[in-house]
C-alpha cells in the first residue's frame, strides 16, 4: 500500500525538520520526504494542508490495567483511546494481575494488544517478581519475551539494596529500569502536596523530600552500577534540580513528568476534588513552572501517566479514593497549549512525546527518516473540541478535564503505514 | 486552551464550602466546616444556640422544634461523647434519633459509604450527623445525599470538627462579650487538630486580633501561617498577654510514630501549669475538647482551677449542637417563638 501524505507541516526533530512537505510511504515504512520516489504511485493520499505530521507518539508510562483490572481498563479500549490521542506505541506498566513478571503474561498482553490492532503495546516487565521489592524478576526471560524495559512502578517498594542488586542485574543484559521517584517511607499515608492545601483540608502530605530522597538515592545507584534508568512522573522544582546536575556529571539517567502535571497545581485539588487525586500528588504553582522549564530545556520528557479507574474508585472521602487520572487522551492538546503560550516549541514538543522517548527504549520509531516504521500522526492544530462522556475513549471517565474545551485533535494515525485512525 | 472552569489558579483561594454548606438562600443547609461561612452565619448559630441555653435548666428538657423529624447520628469512628451530645440535642429538639455506630473497618470501600447512605435515605432520614476518620467524608456525603437531607460533621480525619468549634466560640463569647480585642493561643497538635482548624477560621471570621498556636514543629502542619496564625515554639513568649487559652488534646500514638519524645518532655515544654498561666493576661480563659490527660496536656490545678470553663464547654455543646440541628432543618423561626 503506498499512501502520500501532502501539503502537511512535518515536524521531526531527528532529522530537524520543519517544513511544508509531502511524506511517501510504501510497505508500512516511509520511503522519502519531500522528494517523490520513483515509479511512486499513491493509491491513498491525505491532504495534509494547514495540519501537523509528526512522528507517532510514545507513552513512557500507562497502566492498561488487562490482566486483572478489566473493571477499569482492557488494552482494547485503551490502546484505542491511546491511537486517536497520536500515540502509536504505550509502554504499559507491570502493575496487572498477575503482575508482568514472567513470559507468559507478557504474551498475553502482546497477542491482545495485536488482536486489536490499535496502537503498539510495549511491555515493561516488573523489576522484581509481584513487584513486592523482595526477589528479582527473571530479567532475561522478560526481555527474550518482548519486554523494552524493566520497572517497579507505580510504587517504588523496594529497599536499596534490592534496588542496587537489580540495576546490576538489569544492567548485565542491557536492560533500561523505569523507577518512580518516591520514598515509601516518607510519603507514609500522604494522599496529596504537603503545603498550604494538606494544611487546610487536614489531608496527610507528600513533602518534597519523599521525591528528592528516592532521586538522590537512585542516581548515586546509577552513576555506581552504570545502569541505565529512567525516572517515571517527578514532580518537583528540587527534582528538576537535582536531575540537571546529575547530567552535567554524565550520570545516564532520564526522566519524564507527567502532562497534566505542567498544568495543574495542589490548589486544583479545592474541597476534596478525588478528580485531583494522583500520584505523584499535585505540587505548588512553583513546581509547576520549574517543571515546564525543564521539559523546554531538554532535562526530561513528557509522560501520560494514563491510571484509568471504575467510577467506584473515585467514590469515597478523598484519602480513600484511588489516585490517578485517565490521561491519554489529553496530553496533545495540554503540550499544544503551551506551544500556544509560546513555552515551547513544536519542535520540543515533538521530541518530548515521540523522539527522545524512541532513543530511550532503542526503537526505530519517533522520527520521519526513510525506512523507519511509518507511525505517523496527523494533527489539525485548531480544532477545539469538548472532552466529554461520547467523545472520550478510555474506559476511565476520571479526568478532571470532563465539560473543558480542548484544542488540537489528532485527524490521521499510521501504525506501520496504515491508516488506523481517520476522522 | 480556553475553558469554562479553568483549573490551575495562580493565587491562593480558599476552598469553596460555602457553595455546598448553604442552600439557593444562602442560608445554612449542611454544616461542614467553619472554614468559608460568614461572620453573620456563625453569629446566628451562637444567637439561636443562646435561646435553647435555658432548655436544660427547665423541669422538661425537650422543645417540639424538631417533631417528626429523624436524625441519624453516623459514627464510622468511635466516640461516646460528641455521640452523646448530639444525641442529648435531638432529644431536646423532639426529633426522633437512631445511633449507629459502623466499624470503619467494614466500610473502608467509599460504596459501602454511599450504599449505607442510599438506605437511611430511602427510611426517610432527615439528617446525618456524620463522624468519619478520613477528611473530606461528611463533603463527600453532602455531595451524595437527596437535596432534602442536611449533613452535620461530627469530625472528618483531621478537616474539621465545626460544632466542637462553634461550642467553643459560644463559650468565649458568653465570658468575654466582644471578639475583637481578644488574643487566643491554640496549643498543641495542630497537625492532627480537626478542632483547632476549625477553630482558627471560626476566629479569624469572628474577627478576633490575633491567633496565636503554640506547638513543636513535629505537630504543625507546613505553611502553619497560611491558615491564618500567628506561629511560636515556647509557652512564655506565645502566652504573653493572651485572653484565650485553647489547650488540645494530645494521642498517645504520637510517641508511637516519633512526632514527639515523651509524655514527660511535652508536658515539660508544652503543658500548661499555674505558673505558665501567669504568663497571660490575669483573666485568661482556658479551654480543652475533653477528655483531658492530666499532667500531659495540663496540670490538674488548672483543668479544675477558676480559669477553666472545661465544663461550660461541654454544657454549651448541646445548645449549640440544637441550633445547628434547628437552623439546618430550617425551623429556626419555630424555635425562637
Amino acid at each position: 500500500m503506498n499512501i502520500l501524505i501532502k501539503n502537511g507541516r512535518v515536524i521531526d526533530p531527528a532529522n530537524e525538520c520543519d517544513d511544508v512537505l509531502d511524506v511517501y510511504i510504501s510497505n508500512g515504512k516511509i520511503q522519502s520526504l519531500g522528494e517523490q520516489p520513483v515509479g511512486f504511485v499513491a493509491q491513498q493520499t491525505i491532504d495534509a494542508k494547514n495540519q501537523l505530521v509528526m512522528p507517532g507518539f510514545i507513552d513512557l508510562n500507562a497502566s492498561l490495567r488487562e490482566p486483572g483490572y478489566e473493571h477499569k481498563a482492557v488494552i482494547a479500549s485503551e490502546t484505542k483511546a491511546a491511537v486517536s490521542a497520536g500515540y502509536t506505541s504505550v509502554c504499559c506498566l507491570p502493575d496487572t494481575q498477575p503482575v508482568l513478571d514472567s513470559a507468559s503474561v507478557v504474551q498475553l498482553i502482546l497477542d491482545r494488544a495485536e488482536s486489536t490492532d490499535y496502537a503498539k503495546v510495549l511491555p515493561l516487565g516488573a523489576l522484581t517478581v509481584a513487584l513486592e521489592g523482595h526477589t528479582l524478576s527473571e530479567m532475561y526471560a522478560l526481555k527474550k519475551a518482548g519486554c523494552v524495559a524493566l520497572s517497579q512502578a507505580p510504587n517504588n517498594n523496594i529497599n536499596a539494596q534490592v534496588l542496587r542488586r537489580a540495576l546490576q542485574y538489569a544492567s548485565t543484559h542491557d536492560l533500561l529500569v523505569i523507577l518512580k521517584p518516591e520514598d515509601v517511607l516518607i510519603k507514609d499515608t500522604g494522599c496529596v502536596h504537603d503545603g498550604s492545601v494538606s494544611s487546610r483540608l487536614g489531608l496527610s502530605g507528600i513533602p518534597v523530600a519523599a521525591e528528592t530522597i528516592a532521586i538522590a538515592q537512585i542516581i548515586e545507584l546509577a552513576e555506581e552500577t552504570a545502569a541505565r534508568v529512567h525516572l517515571t512522573g517527578i514532580s518537583s522544582a528540587r527534582a528538576v534540580s537535582l536531575l540537571a546536575r546529575a547530567q552535567l556529571n554524565n550520570v545516564t539517567i532520564t526522566a519524564d513528568v507527567h502532562a497534566h502535571q505542567l498544568h495543574l497545581t495542589e490548589l486544583d485539588v479545592g474541597t476534596f476534588d478525588a478528580n485531583y487525586h494522583t500520584s505523584p500528588p499535585l505540587r505548588s504553582a512553583d513546581d509547576k513552572d520549574a517543571l515546564i522549564a525543564g521539559v523546554a530545556k531538554g532535562v526530561f520528557v513528557v509522560s501520560s501517566g494514563h491510571q484509568p479507574h471504575d467510577v467506584e474508585a473515585k467514590q469515597a472521602p478523598f484519602p480513600s479514593t484511588e489516585p490517578g487520572i485517565s490521561s491519554l487522551e489529553t496530553v496533545l492538546p495540554l503540550m499544544l497549549e503551551l506551544v500556544g503560550d509560546g513555552l515551547l516549541s513544536l519542535s520540543q514538543m515533538v521530541n518530548c512525546l515521540a523522539y527522545a522517548p524512541a532513543q530511550l527504549l532503542g526503537l526505530e520509531t519517533g522520527r520521519l527518516s526513510a525506512q523507519a516504521p511509518a507511525d505517523i500522526c496527523i494533527v489539525d492544530p485548531n480544532n477545539t473540541w469538548q472532552v466529554n462522556a461520547e467523545n472520550w475513549l478510555s474506559r476511565g471517565m476520571n479526568t478532571p478535564y470532563l465539560g473543558h474545551q480542548m484544542k488540537g485533535k489528532v485527524t490521521h494515525t499510521l501504525v506501520n503505514g496504515r491508516i488506523i485512525v481517520e476522522k | 486552551m480556553s475553558s469554562s472552569k479553568q483549573p490551575a489558579s495562580t493565587s491562593f483561594k480558599a476552598p469553596d464550602s460555602s457553595r455546598l454548606q448553604l442552600d439557593e438562600q444562602g442560608r445554612l443547609r449542611h454544616f461542614l466546616t467553619t472554614d468559608g461561612l460568614s461572620k453573620d452565619i456563625l453569629t446566628e448559630i451562637m444567637d439561636v444556640a443562646e435561646s435553647f441555653s435555658s432548655v436544660g435548666q427547665q423541669a422538661v428538657k425537650k422543645v417540639p422544634v424538631l417533631r417528626g423529624k429523624t436524625i441519624v447520628n453516623l459514627f464510622f469512628e468511635n466516640s461516646t461523647r460528641t455521640r452523646t451530645t448530639f444525641d442529648l440535642a435531638a432529644k431536646r429538639l423532639s426529633a426522633d434519633v437512631i445511633n449507629l455506630n459502623i466499624a470503619t473497618s467494614a466500610t473502608s470501600k467509599g460504596e459501602s459509604i454511599l450504599d449505607t447512605i442510599r438506605n437511611l435515605e430511602a427510611m426517610q432520614a432527615d439528617m446525618f450527623v456524620v463522624r468519619h476518620s478520613a477528611s473530606g467524608a461528611a463533603h463527600f456525603i453532602a455531595n451524595n445525599v437527596e437535596p432534602h437531607v442536611s449533613v452535620i460533621n461530627a469530625g472528618d480525619g483531621s478537616h474539621a470538627h465545626p460544632t466542637q468549634a462553634m461550642l467553643d466560640m459560644f463559650t468565649i463569647r458568653r465570658e468575654k462579650k466582644v471578639f475583637s480585642p481578644l488574643k487566643v493561643a491554640i496549643i498543641g497538635d495542630i497537625l492532627h487538630s480537626r478542632v483547632a482548624r476549625s477553630q482558627i477560621h471560626a476566629l479569624n471570621t469572628l474577627g478576633v486580633k490575633e491567633v496565636r498556636v503554640i506547638a513543636p514543629k513535629t505537630l504543625l502542619p507546613s505553611d502553619t501561617d497560611s491558615l491564618g496564625v500567628h506561629v511560636y515554639s515556647d509557652l512564655a513568649t506565645g502566652l504573653d498577654d493572651v485572653d484565650v487559652i485553647i489547650m488540645l488534646r494530645l494521642q498517645r500514638e504520637r510517641m508511637g510514630s516519633a512526632l514527639l519524645p515523651s509524655e514527660h518532655e511535652y508536658f515539660e515544654c508544652f503543658g500548661l501549669t499555674e505558673e505558665k498561666l501567669a504568663y497571660a493576661k490575669p483573666d485568661v480563659m482556658v479551654m480543652h475538647p475533653g477528655p483531658i490527660n492530666r499532667g500531659v496536656e495540663m496540670d490538674a490545678a488548672v483543668a479544675d482551677g477558676p480559669h477553666s470553663v472545661i465544663l461550660q464547654q461541654v454544657t454549651n455543646g448541646i445548645a449549640i449542637r440544637m441550633a445547628v440541628m434547628t437552623l439546618a432543618l430550617g425551623q429556626a423561626k419555630g424555635a425562637e417563638q
